[in-house]
């Protein structure tokens, strides 16, 4: 679920945040650069490598290619039908080797560290009237928020299913977003208690 | 001495509280009434996260309208719902939120939050995603989540509704035994009989403030009407 970090002592793990982003930065630039498809699946081969390295079983990396899984087909069978076969797997394993990188990074990366690491690389933009601080904590509080809105969302589809209503739309988005509005409401009243300081 | 002189706090056209003249001092306090009556309002102006429409909200001195965030440093404060509290994904980088944002030095967030997670039990799961605690666990890491701040006071609202009996037992010893003065909102009459003081709220006022003895039966028969 969304590259969730994995608890560990790997020699990836214990990176520190700004060099793991920094070159997640320059892979996904260095990505556009490469064009040949041996140095493509190279640099999957490498992805997958550095799983091992962190201790991460092999299933995850597939469970984390799961999800773009669908988008990478139909990009290949578009080139395929429009343009041609290796362009199509260019673009493919271009994208597999930035997703894979990516979750990598949140693998093994505590959140905290990353918003630090954010909060501390936006601090410049204090002067055109940037809070990094507000910044660093919207990330956090929207990797925290996906787990309880699914929650919500799966307690009021129940609750309407019971009353015969689970194809209507507005039966499932008001509760829903009635709910979600409390929470957000409760969130902002606990940050603000736990002595956030957006300055 | 948390204070209120003649607090009144509205919500549109809807008066939620009338005229609320209180002075606490006492260990602890427990808040009952019905759904609606303003419990919560309450409890949320005494750290200051609701002000008053009118009149005046005090903490050991000071006003939660000029100095809202010194009050909120003073008064800790525990939800309901401790998912709506829990903050960060991870149990450790939660309990770590307060005092990173108290800008404490580092080795001294880190003591702290140490000494709280082995305090509540949480220390076997501080690497644990939230999201996968029992409602239990839960509760426990948002009261660490504010207790490692160090507050002066705590409010809580209504900590043990949503738990079972076990973890309501549970969190009740451990809030009896901490040394701060409480305030609580809650619906559990049984733990409340040997505290220090009780206030019966009834349609945003203040209907009986005494002790458990006479405060629940006077609860207990303002709900059978």
């Amino acid at each position: 679920m969304m590259g969730l970090y994995v608890p560990g002592y790997s020699p990836v793990h214990r990176l520190g945040a700004a060099p793991k982003l920094l070159a997640l930065m320059l892979a996904g630039i260095g990505a556009f650069f490469l064009e040949s498809l041996p140095a493509l699946a190279a640099a999957n081969l490498l992805a997958v490598a550095l799983y091992a390295v962190a201790g991460l079983p092999l299933a995850e990396t597939t469970r984390q290619l799961r999800p773009v899984a669908i988008l990478l087909a139909f990009i290949f069978l578009f080139h395929l039908l429009l343009t041609e076969w290796q362009s199509g797997l260019s673009v493919v394993l271009r994208i597999s080797a930035l997703v894979l990188l990516a979750t990598l990074v949140t693998l093994t990366t505590r959140l905290s560290d990353m918003t630090d690491t954010l909060t501390a690389a936006l601090t410049p933009l204090r002067r055109v009237g940037v809070s990094p601080a507000r910044v660093g904590l919207v990330l956090t509080v929207a990797v925290r928020l996906v787990p309880l809105l699914l929650g919500e969302l799966g307690r009021v589809r129940e609750a309407q299913k019971t009353r015969g209503l689970e194809r209507s739309v507005v039966a499932l988005m008001v509760p829903f977003l009635i709910g979600a509005l409390r929470l957000s409401r409760d969130m902002g009243d606990a940050i603000e208690s736990r002595g956030f300081d957006p300055d | 001495m948390i204070e209120l002189t003649h607090v009144h706090r509205r919500y549109g056209a809807v008066e939620v509280l009338r005229d609320i003249d209180l002075r606490i001092a006492e260990r602890r306090v427990a808040v009952i009434g019905a759904n609606g009556s303003g419990k919560s309002t309450f409890a949320r102006l005494l750290n200051g996260l609701v002000l008053p429409s009118e009149g005046l909200v005090t903490v050991d001195g000071i006003d939660t309208r000029r100095q809202a965030a010194a009050v909120r440093r003073r008064v800790g404060f525990v939800f309901q719902n401790p998912d709506h509290q829990i903050v960060f994904p991870v149990v450790e980088e939660d309990v770590a939120f307060g005092p990173k944002n108290q800008k404490l030095p580092k080795d001294e967030v880190a003591r702290r939050v140490d000494a709280i997670l082995e305090r509540t039990g949480l220390a076997r799961l501080r690497d644990r995603p939230t999201h996968l605690l029992s409602g239990g666990e839960k509760q426990m890491l948002a009261l660490a989540g504010v207790l490692v701040m160090e507050p002066a006071r705590l409010v809580l609202d209504e900590p043990l509704t949503l738990l079972d009996l076990r973890n309501r037992r549970r969190v009740a010893a451990f809030l009896d035994a901490l040394a701060q003065p409480l305030v609580m909102v809650t619906h559990d009459l049984d733990m409340i009989a040997g505290w220090d003081r009780v206030l019966v709220f009834d349609e945003g006022r203040v209907a009986m403030d005494a002790v458990p003895a006479e405060a629940v039966p006077f609860y207990r028969e303002l709900m059978s009407r």
